[in-house]
């Protein structure tokens, strides 16, 4: 545990250091956002009516980016080698980058919702559930895609590589999350809510316990 | 893995096989009374459809045994059967396609094991890309082995989220729910497409096994020219 915080606080810390660069990835987000509209056309209710689509689209677009630099720093200079003869568990290395790409998404996502509201007109008063979708969404993406991340930084074409190999993976998390949000700016008369958070948290428990069981055999070789 | 010729003559059976059960099919089996002559393309998708899960459910016990045993064998299997998974998988969504579109007027459908294939097709070619990118033949063989393990995990969530979003696919088809003057050619087909995909699995991982052992053989020595000393040959 005591490892897990130790590493936690060194890939926030790394996130803090580059936030640079998560400035241009929420400004690729934001104008993907814009682009999509372009799609439809200027009619507004067709706009609302597709504008969680639009913003988990733009979110996984930019959530390839946010992760496949997350081993950046680690695939420099041999330094996952290094952390790999410390002291602690892979699994625990593992736990703390998900968490800090989980807690980068969800600050890009939250950061994404005021742009859906103006260019959509996708406004809702129920904030608190709204953001507990977008926690979800973000750790379901994080989970495999830290795995992912970790395999494809250490191989070639790795931009092209992630997005290959995560997006088919993540289907049930863009489909619940696109429901759930749909349901919580639209209404949601027939209570199917629940049913979707149930979808997104059941994926996050299988992705969760399995890349981290899996982790280690992929640093380790 | 098969040695010498028999898996060639899995191939030859397969396709003998597959030659019977289509021309049943084809020309002596009974047209169905509401499809017509459109339900004849059952006789080969739902005989792809069986065997296509059942060599990615073989990539996925091979991906496990590859994680678990040093045996280099496993990863040769795994590339060869998420090859030939793959292949049946995009078969079957075509051969859907073209069915639907009599049939539901429409070429795509949302439908949940439609979108699901059309997933494990992206999520298990996605593999193979990956194994053309690492260079190293440890960490491609354990890479993809667990790319391998967390797609088929992934498998039952895909379907029964697109399940729960839509859905339009009959029932599945088996001897069971279909009339007993269309088992033959059915089963002929299912059988030719079972020994095709034998054939083909041991065929390519023979290909992977020569493949890896080629890339890990030592550098072939340079050819040094008649007359040439040996150290001018070695400068060259």
């Amino acid at each position: 545990m005591k490892a897990l915080w130790a590493a936690l606080r060194k890939d926030l810390l790394l996130q803090w250091r580059t936030r640079a660069q998560a400035a241009a990835v929420y400004a690729f987000g934001a104008s993907a956002l814009l682009l999509f509209s372009f799609a439809v056309g200027p009619q507004a209710a067709l706009l609302r009516e597709q504008a969680a689509g639009f913003l988990w689209l733009g979110l996984m677009l930019s959530s390839t980016l946010t992760l496949a630099e997350s081993f950046q720093a680690e695939a420099e200079q041999r330094a996952l080698e290094g952390l790999l003869l410390l002291p602690a568990s892979p699994r625990a290395l593992y736990y703390a980058k998900a968490l800090a790409n989980t807690a980068a998404l969800f600050l890009l996502g939250a950061g994404l919702l005021p742009m859906m509201v103006i260019l959509y007109d996708a406004a809702t008063p129920r904030v608190p559930p709204l953001l507990g979708i977008v926690l979800l969404g973000s750790a379901g993406l994080s989970a495999p895609g830290t795995l992912y991340a970790a395999m494809t930084s250490q191989a070639r074409a790795r931009q092209t590589l992630l997005p290959l190999l995560l997006f088919p993976l993540v289907v049930p998390v863009l489909l619940a999350s696109v429901k759930a949000t749909s349901l919580i700016i639209h209404g949601d008369p027939m209570g199917q809510l629940g049913s979707w958070t149930l979808l997104l948290t059941c994926f996050n428990v299988i992705h969760w316990s399995l890349c981290g069981l899996l982790f280690e055999r992929v640093v380790e070789d | 893995m098969a040695h010498g010729k028999r898996p060639h003559y899995y191939v030859a059976l397969g396709v003998l096989l597959l030659l019977w059960g289509s021309t049943w099919g084809l020309f002596f089996a009974p047209a169905e009374t509401y499809m017509g002559d459109v339900q004849r393309i059952m006789y080969v998708h739902v005989a792809t459809a069986w065997n296509a899960m059942l060599a990615l459910t073989f990539a996925f016990v091979c991906a496990v045994m590859a994680l678990w045993s040093a045996n280099t064998r496993w990863d040769s299997r795994l590339e060869a059967s998420i090859e030939t998974g793959v292949v049946l998988s995009a078969l079957l969504c075509m051969q859907g396609a073209i069915w639907a579109k009599p049939t539901w007027g429409v070429w795509w459908d949302w439908d949940p094991r439609l979108t699901t294939t059309a997933v494990l097709v992206f999520a298990f070619g996605g593999i193979l890309a990956l194994r053309q990118f690492v260079d190293d033949p440890v960490k491609r063989a354990t890479w993809s082995a667990v790319a391998a393990v967390i797609a088929s995990a992934d498998v039952p969530i895909v379907y029964f989220s697109v399940r729960w979003w839509n859905s339009l696919h009959q029932l599945q088809s088996s001897p069971e729910t279909v009339s007993r003057a269309f088992h033959w050619p059915l089963r002929i087909n299912a059988l030719g497409i079972l020994f095709l995909m034998i054939g083909l699995i041991s065929l390519r991982t023979r290909v992977a096994a020569l493949r890896r052992e080629a890339e890990q053989a030592p550098p072939l020595p340079v050819a040094v020219p008649h007359g040439a000393s040996l150290a001018q040959g070695a400068r060259s």
